[in-house]
C-alpha cells in the first residue's frame, strides 16, 4: 500500500505542482494518474521513490515513511520506466536490462541471465540482446525500458507516460504486453498519463488530477465516466462518452451464426454473409486473415473471446473486412461468428443504460 | 632527407624524447580534465571559476610559461618537467571544457533513469556520465595531443624539445635538411598519435560505432537508398 498523507509540493519560484494530496493506493492494484500537462503527475510519482521531496506531508509505502528509507535502498526496489525509456546509449539491450541486478551486488554472468528472463516476459526476441539503444525502434526501446524496470522483480512499479512517444499501433501492443503482464505478476503499478482513455483501459484506479495539482477523483473507471465528481472530470471524460461506455458492457446475451466446416485449404466459407469472404484461422489461434478470392489475403484481425467487451467486439466487427467477427468459446474454441446486425440488440441495451 | 638517414641514431633519441616530452602532458591532462570534470561538472560556481582559469591559462604563451615555472617552483631552467608541466596545464585546459560540454550532452532521460533506477550520484558518474563524455573526450584529447607534439619543439629554446633542438642547430648552422628532418619527423609522430587516440577511442566507445555497420547491413539498408547510389557512383568513377 502507497499512501500520501495530505502531501504538497511547490518549487522555488512559487509553482504549486501538488496540493494537499490524499491518495491510498492498494498493494497490486494498477493506478493511473491522468490529468493536463504540468498539473503535478510526475512530482507526485517522483515522490514515491524520492526523487522529489514533499514540502509538506508525508509518504508512506506500507505504513513506512520513505523518507526514512534510504534513497538508493528504495529506488532498488522500485521499478521505474520512463517517457523515452532513458535507456543507457553506452549499454547493450542485455546490460541496461541487468541494470538493477547489477547495483544490487550481482555478478555479470547472474545479471544478463536475469535479463534474457526479463526480455522474454516482454516478449522482446533474444536477438536484440547484444544491440545498443540506437540500433532499436522506439517500441522496442520502450520494451526494453519496461523490461529493466521488471527485471529485479520490484514489488512496485512506476511509469511516466511510457507509451506516449510512439505511434498509436505499437502503443496499443505495449498497453496490451502491459496489461497481460499486470495479469501475470500482480505488481502495484502506477502510471501517469495525459490521455484519458489509455488510463480508463488500463486503470483499476484513476487519480484524476487539475492544474496546481488539486486532485478531482479518485475511482475505479466506470465511476469515472458515469458519474464524474467535479465539472473538471465530466469536461475530460465528455468526448466519446458513449463509446468509451461499451468498454464496461460484456458480451453476454450475443447471438451468434455456427461457424461451418474448414475446406481442404483450411478455409472457411460463409455463404450466409452474401460477400464472398472466407476466413483463415491463423496458427495462433488469435486473429484471423480474411480473403475474398480477388483482393489480397487482409491483415490478421482479433479473434474476439467470451470475456471481451462490447467494444472491443464492435471495433472487431467495423475493421473486419468481411463485416465480421469470429468468436470463440470459454475452452478456446473457434466455433462462431457476428455481424452488427448480432450487436445491434446489446448497443440498444447498453446506450439505453447509460444515457 | 640523406642528413635524416645518415644521422637516424641520432633522430631516434630525440623522437622518443618528444614523444615522452607530448604523451605524458597529454595523459595527465585527460586525467586531471575528467577529474575535475566529473566532480565539478554540475556545480555552477566551481565550474565557472574552472573554465575562467582554463581560458586564462590558455592565453599564456608557452615560451614565456617554460620560462616562469622555473621561478615558481624553483626547478632548472633545462629541467624537462618545466615542458611537461606547461603542457599538461595546457592539456588539462583545453579538455575541462571538452568534459564539461559532454556532461552537459548527456540525455536528461538518461540522468533520470539513472537516479531512478538507484544510482548513487558518485557511482553515477562514473558508470553513467564517464563513459558517456568519452566519445566527445577522445576527439579532444587528439588536439591536445597533436598540439603537444608541435609545442614541445618551442622547448628547444631552453634547451628541452625533443625534434625541436633540430630546428635550433639547423638554423644556426644553417643547414635546411636538418630542419626539414625535424619537420619530417614531427609531423610523422602527430599522425601516428592522432591515429593511436582515434583508434583506441574507438575501441572504448562500440556504442558509438555500432549503428551504421547494424544498419547498413541489415534491416535498414533499403530505406536508406542515397548511400548505396553514393557507393555505386564512386565505383563508376574510380
Ligand atoms: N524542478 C522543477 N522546478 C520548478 N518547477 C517545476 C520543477 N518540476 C516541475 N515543476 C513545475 O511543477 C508543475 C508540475 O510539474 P510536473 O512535471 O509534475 O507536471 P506533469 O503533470 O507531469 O506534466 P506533463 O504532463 O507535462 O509531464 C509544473 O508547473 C512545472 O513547471
Ligand atoms: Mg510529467
Amino acid at each position: 500500500m502507497i499512501t500520501f498523507e495530505s502531501v504538497s509540493k511547490s518549487y522555488p519560484g512559487g509553482t504549486r505542482a501538488v496540493d494537499e494530496l490524499n491518495l491510498e493506493i492498494a498493494t497490486g492494484s494498477f493506478t493511473v494518474l491522468v490529468g493536463p500537462s504540468g498539473c503535478g503527475k510526475t512530482t507526485s510519482m517522483r515522490m514515491i521513490n524520492r526523487m522529489v521531496t514533499p514540502s509538506s506531508g508525508r509518504v508512506l509505502i506500507d505504513g513506512q515513511d520513505v523518507s526514512g528509507i534510504r534513497a538508493v535502498t528504495l529506488r532498488l526496489g522500485i521499478g521505474y520506466v520512463l517517457q523515452n525509456a532513458g535507456l543507457f546509449p553506452h549499454r547493450t539491450v542485455l546490460d541496461n536490462v541487468g541494470t538493477v541486478q547489477r547495483l544490487l551486488g550481482l555478478n555479470k554472468a547472474q545479471a544478463r541471465a536475469k535479463a534474457y528472463e526479463a526480455l522474454e516476459r516482454v516478449g522482446l526476441d533474444a536477438s536484440l540482446a547484444l544491440r545498443y539503444p540506437a540500433q532499436l525502434s522506439g517500441g522496442q526501446q520502450q520494451r526494453v525500458g519496461v523490461a529493466r524496470a521488471l527485471a529485479a522483480d520490484p514489488p512496485i512499479l512506476l511509469m511516466d507516460e511510457p507509451f506516449s512517444a510512439v505511434d498509436p499501433i505499437v502503443r496499443l501492443e505495449l498497453q496490451q504486453e502491459v496489461q497481460r503482464l499486470q495479469a501475470e505478476i500482480k505488481k502495484t503499478i502506477v502510471m501517469v498519463t495525459h490521455d484519458i482513455d489509455e488510463a480508463l483501459t488500463l486503470g483499476d484506479k484513476i487519480a484524476v488530477l487539475a492544474p496546481g495539482g488539486v486532485l478531482q477523483q479518485y475511482a475505479d473507471p466506470l465511476s469515472i465516466l458515469t458519474r464524474p465528481a467535479t465539472n473538471f472530470v465530466s469536461s475530460l471524460v465528455s468526448k466519446d462518452r458513449g463509446f468509451r461506455a461499451l468498454s464496461f458492457e460484456s458480451l453476454t446475451g450475443l447471438s451468434t451464426t455456427e461457424l461451418p466446416a474448414p475446406d481442404t485449404a483450411g478455409r472457411i466459407h460463409l455463404p450466409t454473409l452474401g460477400n464472398g469472404f472466407s476466413a483463415e484461422i491463423n496458427h495462433d489461434a488469435a486473429t484471423v486473415c480474411w480473403s475474398d478470392g480477388v483482393t489480397v489475403r487482409s491483415a490478421p484481425q482479433p479473434i474476439i473471446r467470451p470475456g471481451d467487451s462490447l467494444r472491443t467486439g464492435l471495433d472487431a466487427v467495423l475493421a473486419s473486412p468481411s463485416s465480421a467477427a469470429l468468436l470463440a468459446d470459454h475452452d478456446g474454441n473457434i466455433g462462431s461468428y457476428f455481424t452488427l446486425a448480432d450487436l445491434q440488440p446489446l448497443l440498444s441495451k447498453a446506450t439505453r443504460v447509460s444515457s | 632527407m640523406n642528413w635524416l638517414l645518415a644521422n637516424f641514431p641520432q633522430t631516434w633519441e630525440l623522437t622518443t624524447a618528444h614523444l615522452y616530452l607530448s604523451l605524458v602532458p597529454t595523459v595527465i591532462g585527460v586525467v586531471l580534465a575528467l577529474g575535475l570534470g566529473l566532480i565539478f561538472g554540475n556545480r555552477p560556481r566551481s565550474r565557472a571559476v574552472i573554465t575562467s582559469i582554463a581560458s586564462a591559462v590558455f592565453t599564456i604563451p608557452s615560451l614565456a610559461l617554460f620560462v616562469v615555472i622555473p621561478s615558481l617552483i624553483g626547478t632548472q631552467i633545462l629541467d624537462p618537467l618545466n615542458v611537461l608541466i606547461a603542457l599538461s596545464l595546457y592539456s588539462s585546459s583545453l579538455l575541462v571544457r571538452t568534459v564539461f560540454d559532454a556532461l552537459d550532452a548527456v540525455a536528461p532521460e538518461v540522468l533520470s533513469a539513472a537516479e531512478a533506477l538507484g544510482y548513487s550520484p558518485a557511482r553515477r558518474r562514473v558508470f553513467v556520465d564517464l563513459p558517456l563524455a568519452l566519445g566527445p573526450l577522445a576527439a579532444g584529447t587528439r588536439v591536445a595531443a597533436v598540439t603537444n607534439v608541435s609545442l614541445v619543439s618551442v622547448g628547444a629554446v631552453i634547451g628541452v624539445g625533443g625534434l625541436g633542438q633540430l630546428f635550433v642547430s639547423g638554423y644556426q648552422r644553417n643547414y635546411p635538411d636538418q630542419i626539414l628532418a625535424g619537420i619530417i619527423m614531427i609531423l610523422i609522430l602527430a599522425l601516428i598519435l592522432d591515429r593511436l587516440i582515434a583508434v583506441g577511442a574507438r575501441l572504448a566507445t562500440p556504442w558509438l560505432h555500432q549503428g551504421a555497420t547494424a544498419k547498413s547491413s541489415t534491416n535498414n539498408a533499403p530505406r536508406n537508398p542515397s548511400i548505396s547510389t553514393g557507393a555505386n557512383t564512386e565505383g563508376v568513377s574510380s
